[in-house]
């Protein structure tokens, strides 16, 4: 395995610590799936399919299936700030591989608001309480923007009417980890575009803990269980980007594994929503599509069991996982005059990568070209 | 004796952030109530200067339970102002995605949000499975999910949690309050079903996902029409929404249908759902395109809960109030007039049954929901209303699906004016929806033989200004967009929602709104332990980003509809 030995050896040492750990619940995962009727066969495909995911070599395989077992070790607590709560519901929808759910089900999921059965003061006492209990151990999850502006106090959260702000900064204190989970809560998101009332922003810029941001509007499933798992096997941060986004799901534009590629390379695109091309399934570029500026796995993971996806679907990508997208993507459904006008220094500088330098000009040619193809529409 | 105060902060299983709180006398019932929302973002504000046609994709970011309303509604907003028809096959493909979005979301409201108020999970441990199988036949004809292995496996799964006293999300609720009526075995069946549910909805998701790119937040409407043509095109897809709309139509019909039977029996003698329902006047949009000449539900308003008499909406009799709320202005404004701006006051310390805490200053503002009022009246908004206008209206399919329904439960047309008949209503109304959506798709399947279209161009002239609406029909209740555009971009946008009708504070002249007005009257079992408070207030179906993302602008009026499209004012039908 080389160059991944060490890594093998910390991930054992990582499983060895866990699972001196106490469990929070009194049944095992095997237990679980078995009542699920979760064959040990699936269930290491699922490990091999996460595995692959983060672009490890097969044998960590039977090292997710061991930590998997061990994910009750860690509580974990969701917080809800400025959202629409379409990340919790994205994470409802997980279901391929079954175990998906299971294992957010068997972690001991301590607070989350949307689908908890207690409210009000026992609400908060279940918050309270399991920031003390869990001290130091809990991984804090964080769904939607922070508020800032005006002391925070465009959002208020319980009996004493704390600020969000303070109660995101309180429970940042004592977590082992800090995940943020959807694009508002690693960059603000859709409160944070100009002019941004409310002085929303990602969590990472309120807090002074290490973030890992997991953006996406909302992310998949996919990448949310991904990146637990990952912790929860090595207990450190993945190898992140330059926006604190794990690379084994942000380390790929959508244009590079898109469908759509191979017209995109012959020059065949959409020139109208609704027309022959689109019918065909055509490159979306023309018609705003974002996928050349855009890092994540949707090409591939695609949303809700793999069904669909907005490309598949016929809409460019609108940038979503992209810090501030609602501002520089915009208008989403016309192509970034700015990316190809703009010298190539600030294209690197603001889409992050020089991989995007060579598209830019690729997609330069491309459009020339094809404006030439198609005479009677230009 | 002085009142005492009952705060609930943070109000759960609902989308957004809500606080309630009530003033109970010595007996425990409650006199006043108060409803805030505690976040405010400003999308609307966010949308100013922007191009129309990203109207729709940022406006959905409002909510993600409800998603796509806002997505349609921007789009539809913008085409009605450019003056755009998209064709008939993206119309029907817009209908049907609203159709699957409401059997997503009327499954998940009652089971995974609603449902624990009704159901109590520690109860249903004692039942007894052979019983409760042979029970579940009493509310069904085929009963899903309730056979005796089944049942005994999720009696098994619930009770580990629940000996070791880790119950994870289900904990700290007010288990064992003496107004959860359902038997042991009733209980194990609904919980049986709440753990199906979570199945269901997610091929309640995928169906959507099928036209709509993704749920939540799909991606595939466009001014002008829709860009899913491969999928529309595609009988491989057709058939494969056809197969997930039959399941979970199925479990409409043999589950969440029965369930809300057995409610009825269970729940039919129970005093603290058969009030709350405070504000007896209601509204509706016209929603469910079931081809050229039918939709499923029609528009209108009714006044003191009097059936017999159905009216038409008048817009320029819609006002917005912002005396109570986190805005400035003192006194009925009429929307066009002038500039609002944020204007939070904060809460006040003080007493309550579970001791000090920041309470709400009910005699200034409190919530930065707004009040809106239709000929200075307060009206309900949601499926209940729906059904109750069509119903007044005269809608066959409506009056059929309603009086089946009493006539199976032997409950009189007046048990619909209550929380168990606001519950029931959403039931009613996703169970004629999902047998009139194969409708829609059979009109769209016709359709494509002869007619391939999905997108209608346009032109965006900057010299030009435009003004436009979206009306209708989404899962919380009646919804409108209003769009103005000047210079090519959006000059401004308005979105009246449903949780703002449902949820806003009293009014300049003490109007009360619906979710206030229905607790008044509500007795307590324990104040410390406010189930019924919870119960009533999700009967709603609150979602709260909804109706708190307003922010006003300075007013400009259209002459034309004679109605603004700053501030919120115009909500109609």
């Amino acid at each position: 395995m080389n160059g991944f030995d060490a890594l093998y050896s910390k991930a054992e040492e990582r499983i060895r610590i866990l699972s001196e750990l106490p469990s929070t619940k009194n049944k095992t995962i095997e237990k679980l799936l078995e009542e699920k009727g979760v064959q040990r066969r699936d269930f290491m495909k699922w490990a091999a399919s996460i595995t692959a995911m983060l672009a490890l070599p097969s044998q960590f395989t039977p090292l997710f299936a061991d930590v998997a077992k061990l994910a009750d070790r860690l509580p974990l607590i969701w917080l809800h700030m400025a959202e629409c709560t379409g990340c919790s519901e994205s994470l409802i929808r997980s279901d391929a591989p079954t175990v998906d759910s299971l294992i957010f089900e068997h972690i001991s999921l301590e607070y989350h608001e949307t689908l908890m059965a207690a409210a009000g003061w026992q609400a908060e006492e279940i918050l309270d309480g399991a920031m003390h209990k869990y001290k130091g151990k809990y991984i804090l999850l964080v769904e939607g923007g922070v508020p800032t502006a005006m002391d925070g106090q465009y959002l208020t959260l319980g009996p004493q009417a704390k600020t969000g702000l303070s109660v995101v900064t309180e429970a940042a204190k004592d977590a082992a980890a800090i995940f943020s989970i959807g694009t508002c809560s690693s960059f603000g998101g859709i409160q944070a575009a100009a002019p941004n009332p409310t002085g929303a922003k990602g969590v990472d810029k309120v807090v002074k803990q290490p973030v890992i941001n997991v953006p996406g509007c909302p992310p998949s499933a996919k990448n949310i269980v991904g990146t637990l798992m990952h912790f929860l096997l090595f207990g450190t941060l993945p190898a992140l980007d330059r926006y604190s986004r794990p690379k084994w799901a942000y380390g790929n534009r959508i244009h590079d594994l898109c469908e759509r590629r191979g017209h995109f390379d012959a020059g065949e695109f959409v020139e109208s929503f609704g027309d022959e091309g689109a019918k065909a399934g055509w490159c979306l570029y023309k018609q705003g599509c974002k996928g050349p500026y855009t890092f994540n796995n949707c090409s591939i993971e695609r949303f809700n069991q793999h069904t669909h996806w907005p490309v598949g679907a016929g809409h460019g990508c609108m940038g979503c996982s992209e810090p501030d997208f609602w501002d520089t993507m915009g208008p989403l459904e016309q192509p970034l005059d700015s990316h190809l006008v703009m010298g190539l220094n600030s294209t690197v500088d603001k889409v992050g990568t020089t991989l995007v330098t060579a598209t830019v000009i690729g997609i330069g040619a491309h459009a020339v070209a094809s404006l030439f193809m198609n005479k009677k529409e230009g | 004796m002085a009142n005492k105060r009952v705060v609930i902060d943070p109000i759960t299983r609902i989308e957004g952030h809500l606080r309630v709180e009530v003033e109970v006398d010595e007996n425990n019932v409650v006199q006043k109530a108060y409803s805030s929302s505690t976040l405010w973002r400003g999308i609307e504000l966010i949308l100013k200067g922007r191009d129309p046609r990203d109207a729709g994709l940022m406006a959905q970011r409002i909510c993600g339970v409800c998603t796509y309303s806002h997505y349609r509604a921007g789009v539809e907003a913008v085409e009605d102002a450019l003056g755009v028809e998209p064709p008939y096959n993206a119309k029907l493909v817009r209908s049907i995605l609203n159709e699957s979005l409401y059997m997503h979301d009327h499954i998940v409201h009652f089971y995974h949000l609603h449902g624990l108020d009704w159901v109590d999970v520690v109860s249903a441990l004692s039942a007894d499975p052979k019983k409760a199988s042979e029970l579940a036949f009493k509310y069904s004809d085929l009963p899903i999910s309730t056979g005796t292995a089944e049942l005994m496996a999720v009696q098994q799964r619930v009770k580990g949690f629940v000996e070791k006293g880790q119950l994870g999300p289900f904990a700290n609720a007010y288990w064992g309050n003496k107004t959860y009526k359902f038997s042991p075995e009733q209980n194990l069946i609904a919980l049986s079903h709440y753990l199906k549910a979570l199945e269901v909805q997610r091929t309640a998701a995928q169906m959507f996902a099928i036209f709509g790119a993704k749920q939540p937040h799909p991606q595939s409407l466009v001014v002008g029409g829709i860009t899913s043509v491969m999928d529309v095109l595609s009988p491989a897809r057709l058939s494969e929404w056809l197969t997930k709309y039959k399941i979970v139509k199925d479990f409409i019909d043999r589950a969440y249908y029965a369930d809300i039977v057995m409610a009825a029996e269970a729940f039919g003698t129970e005093e603290s759902v058969l009030g709350g329902l405070g504000v007896k006047n209601f509204l509706s949009g016209e929603s469910m395109m079931l081809n050229r000449t039918e939709n499923l539900f029609e528009s209108g308003y009714i006044k003191d809960g009097d059936l017999s008499k159905v009216y038409d909406i008048d817009e320029s009799l819609i006002d917005e109030d912002v005396t109570h709320a986190w805005y400035e202005g003192e006194k009925p404004l009429k929307p066009y007039d002038g500039e609002t701006v944020p204007n939070y006051t904060g809460f006040v310390d003080g007493d309550t049954v579970n001791g000090k805490a920041k309470i709400l200053d009910e005699k200034a503002k409190y919530s930065w929901v707004k009040a809106p009022r239709y000929d200075k009246e307060a009206f309900e908004v949601g499926p209940l209303s729906n059904l109750l206008v069509n119903y007044a209206r005269g809608n066959e399919k409506v009056i059929k699906a309603v009086g089946d329904f009493l006539e199976r439960t032997g409950l009189p047309v007046g048990a619909l004016f209550t929380t168990l008949g606001r519950t029931a209503a959403r039931m009613l109304q996703v169970k004629l929806i999902s047998d009139n959506a194969i409708i829609t798709f059979n009109s769209l399947v016709e359709n494509i033989k002869t007619d391939q279209s999905t997108y209608t161009k346009f032109e965006i002239d900057p010299n030009k200004e435009y003004k436009g609406r979206f009306i209708g029909e989404v899962p919380r209740g009646t919804l409108s967009h209003w769009v103005r555009i000047k210079n090519g971009l959006i000059e401004n946008y308005q979105a009246v929602v449903p949780t703002t009708w449902n949820a806003g504070p009293i009014d300049a002249n003490g109007v009360v709104g619906p979710y206030e007005a229905s607790l008044v009257g509500l007795k307590l079992e324990d104040p410390k332990k406010p189930l019924e408070v919870l119960r009533i207030i999700h009967s709603f179906d609150p979602c709260m980003a909804c109706s708190v993302h307003v922010m006003d602008m300075k007013g400009t009026e259209i002459s034309e509809f004679k109605v603004s499209v700053a501030d919120g004012g115009a909500c109609s039908v």
